[in-house]
């Protein structure tokens, strides 16, 4: 690589990792991309009433687990008096309450938030084969039939799937599927009879339990799917209808055949889950999103820092872009002041006292100390102790109008003593020797050049999205970086050198 | 707009940023700054050369220095003191003459023994440095402008800026001080720039603040078709200050002295692109034209003889 194109490289690289991060941020933890936008949440509540019957009491509810497409936050537990454990692998999560004895009915609440978020998650682990259904007959060959049948008309095991389910909901007349569902006097169950269908042809099936969070809803329905293993991936399908795919909205709370709630030495009397729906600012939201994650990017975030601290930094993030104007007015436009970087400093002050007056401020306080200045030359005083007498002529000014602007009852005097005095004084010290050296109209044409590249930084960085996307997003400023990287290559004539040189360009021409 | 600057592209037009990041910083090598931004170490760096500038008088480093005026210039009646980290021409102070309690400076107007220490004292706390690092002032002694040029200036002292491209002369122009300029030759302070042919040393018109003029506002002299005197030296001083300092883009001011000739004033690591507006031609054209040269270890002689001959009677 030869140094003379590095930067192109170092530019792009940064821009790309910059936009990147923004990116992941914003697709991935559902940072949004305009402030004030808002989404939903769930609040969602499992209600287990127990009544005691004898000894001690062992209750057990399974709880939701990396469900795909969601988060869960906020998790709480109301069950007073009981103990609690919480047994924990990656499908499967059980809460255990215990206690001795109890002497009336109890309500054990498990509570928490849940919203959307972009990861899907394999519904389990992959699963044994399972044990070839032993049948009597005239099931056995019924079953045998419908294998047959049924991998007659099917290409793969995810065909399979759907043409039994399909079958079961559609043709609850074929003879050998009757022999099945006829049998006991429980209502038919399809998903059952699937399952079964799927072991004796050698696939694995999962049955998934989960709600759906859509509306407020005071008894959610448990919702059960069913999970077909093709080898590689679960595919799933809803017994009811046959569709394949997770519906939308659908919680997977948990997996397998188990219930929901068991207990031991009492009785359930009730079980009911709820779901609410919230509207909670999508920020906030991906932020709790991110605290849940174990993604590093997220978790060097400005917006776990206290709210006063993050205004500091929002303040120094946005210094970039002030510097960024500053050297498009330089070496594009062809503008000079007084200290490079001074525009951008006194811009930050015009934050606090707004353009116009904090323009005002500036001349007063320019003015008045460069008097101040010119009386000192007289004194012939040494550099450093004239600055510092600068400097603190300027503190004393700054500090005289902020109590005569309270006096008059106006209250931008107050944020006066947010100016960069000394970078002020450096200004006046700067102007008084132009002054000197190259005259009044030169000294006085620079210092409102000074002026004019600080309300343009001001302008820039005014901008209300830019604050917030340097406080969400701070990556945004390797973009920054990578562009002003790029504008140190730009090596074309600056706008004003098309009037200075002019001249040279017009006589030449034929 | 764009056709303005397809224009300036045409006419080889070198803008600040190309001068910037193609030439400076390319050709410059930091390590080499201190050669000629210490006006003290590129005196002595010039003189090795046997490059003739004007004498060192002494030197003040101390703050105590400054009020000791008799101990650092004797009494000698003219001098010119000059910080050494000075740029700009700022931080000049001319002392012509001396009577019994004060000087006079180049604009006749007295000064005072505590003006000159209270300048001093100035000059050595940095007030004229680059970013204010403290610094040392030296006294000079005067030049005596060759009378050749009395009709073409006004106080102060003319002299003559010739840009270096890698040891080969590309440009060259006579500054004039003003009664604007306060005798000093410096462009932006109101001097008259004006273009010198590099091959015969002959003006070309001159250029003030941006505008073109033909006399001098002063004197009312013609300023076109003037010969400069002891050109061919000029010339070949500037080509062996390359050896001297290394710097590949480099600006050499030259005085000329009624008695002792050409004398190197300074060195200049950034130079200035006025120069292009007094001669009403484009650096980027003179550049291009060295770096296409194929073999560049060239003696200074045989540079000056080649530049000469590629620049002479403005043919490029």
């Amino acid at each position: 690589m030869t140094r003379d194109r590095q930067w192109i490289v170092l530019s792009i690289f940064l821009v790309v990792l910059g936009t990147l991060i923004c990116a992941y941020k914003m697709v991935r933890l559902g940072y949004p991309l305009l402030p004030d936008q808002t989404s939903e949440q769930w609040s969602i509540q499992a209600r287990l009433e127990i009544e005691p019957t004898e000894g001690p009491i062992r209750a057990s509810l399974l709880l939701p687990v990396r469900p795909s497409g969601f988060t869960i936050s906020n998790e709480n537990f109301v069950s007073r008096g009981f103990g609690l454990t919480i047994e924990e692998d990656l499908y499967r999560r059980q809460a255990d309450w215990a206690i001795r004895t109890l002497g009336r009915s109890k309500t054990l609440y498990y509570r928490a938030t849940v919203f959307a978020d972009t990861r899907q998650r394999r519904i389990s682990a992959a699963p044994d084969m399972p044990p070839i259904p032993v049948l009597e007959e005239p099931w056995a060959s019924a079953m045998t039939d419908i294998v047959a049948d049924v991998k007659a008309e099917s290409a793969d095991i995810e065909s399979f799937a759907a043409e039994i389910l399909d079958r079961l909901t559609r043709s609850p007349e074929d003879a050998n599927i009757k022999l099945f569902l006829a049998d006991g006097d429980a209502p038919p169950d399809h998903t059952r009879l699937a399952q079964t269908v799927l072991a004796a042809a050698q696939i694995p099936s999962l049955l998934i339990h989960g709600i759906l969070l859509q509306k407020d809803v005071q008894r959610s329905e448990v919702k059960t799917l069913l999970a077909v293993w093709d080898g590689s991936d679960w595919f799933i399908f809803d017994p009811q209808t046959g569709h394949e795919g997770i519906p939308p909205q659908f919680m997977v709370w948990w997996r397998g055949d188990e219930e929901l709630a068991s207990i031991n030495g009492a009785r359930i009397s009730d079980l009911q889950i709820s779901v609410k729906r919230r509207v909670a600012s999508t920020l906030d939201l991906a932020a709790q999103r991110t605290r849940l994650s174990d993604s590093l990017i997220g978790r060097i975030s400005l917006l776990y820092l206290p709210v006063q601290t993050q205004s500091v930094y929002e303040v120094l993030l946005l210094v970039p872009f002030g510097i960024m104007v500053i050297v498009i007015l330089r070496n594009f436009i062809g503008l000079s002041s007084f200290g490079t970087f001074a525009p951008v400093l006194i811009a930050l002050a015009f934050r606090e006292t707004e353009l116009v007056k904090g323009i005002m401020l500036f001349i007063l306080i320019v003015s008045l100390g460069l008097i101040f200045r010119f009386y000192l030359e007289r004194l012939r005083l040494l550099l450093i102790p004239r600055l510092a007498a600068v400097v603190t002529i300027v503190v004393l000014l700054m500090t005289g109008i902020s109590l005569l602007s309270h006096r008059l009852g106006i209250e931008t005097g107050l944020s006066v003593s947010l100016f960069p005095m000394v970078i002020i004084s450096m200004v006046i010290e700067r102007m008084s020797i132009v002054w000197e050296e190259r005259g009044g109209p030169t000294a006085i044409r620079e210092g409102l050049g000074t002026l004019f590249m600080a309300a343009l930084a001001y302008l820039v960085i005014s901008v209300d999205i830019l604050a917030y996307w340097v406080t969400v997003f701070p990556e945004i400023n390797f973009v920054v970086l990578g562009v002003i990287v790029a504008l140190g290559r730009y090596t074309g004539f600056r706008l004003t050198e098309l009037k200075r040189f002019r001249a040279i360009a017009v006589q030449d021409k034929p | 707009m764009p056709g303005i600057l397809k224009r300036m592209s045409a006419a080889g037009v070198l803008g600040l940023n190309r001068r910037n990041g193609d030439y400076i910083l390319k050709w410059n090598q930091r390590r080499f700054f201190p050669l000629v931004d210490d006006k003290v170490l590129c005196k002595s760096r010039l003189q090795e050369r046997g490059l003739a500038v004007p004498r060192l008088i002494s030197i003040a480093s101390y703050m105590r220095q400054a009020s000791h005026l008799a101990e650092l210039i004797g009494d000698l009646e003219e001098f010119v003191i000059k910080p050494a980290h000075g740029s700009g021409g700022d931080g000049i102070l001319i002392i012509k003459d001396r009577k019994s309690d004060y000087f006079v400076n180049s604009d006749g107007a007295l000064v005072l023994q505590a003006d000159i220490e209270h300048h001093l004292t100035n000059v050595i706390s940095g007030l004229y440095s680059l970013g204010g690092q403290p610094d040392v002032a030296m006294f000079e002694s005067l030049v005596h402008f060759d009378p050749a040029f009395s009709n073409l200036t006004y106080l102060g002292v003319p002299d003559i800026r010739v840009i270096v491209y890698r040891g080969y002369p590309v440009m060259a122009m006579a500054r004039l001080p003003t009664r604007r300029s306060h005798g000093k030759a410096n462009l932006h302070q109101g001097a008259i720039g004006v273009g010198v042919d590099i091959g015969s040393g002959i003006t070309v018109g001159g250029v003030s603040d941006n505008s073109a003029v033909s006399i001098h506002p002063d004197t009312g002299a013609e300023i076109a078709g003037f010969r400069v005197p002891h050109w061919s030296r000029i010339v070949s001083m500037s080509a062996n200050c390359y050896e001297a300092v290394g710097l590949g883009y480099l600006g050499v001011d030259i005085v000329l002295d009624r008695d002792l000739g050409p004398l190197i004033l300074e060195l200049n690591a950034r130079p200035g692109l006025n120069i292009q507006i007094a001669n009403r031609k484009g650096l980027q054209t003179r550049l291009n034209a060295v770096d296409e040269l194929t073999a560049l270890r060239e003696s200074p002689e045989q540079r000056v003889e080649w530049s000469c001959r590629t620049f002479g009677d403005a043919k490029l």
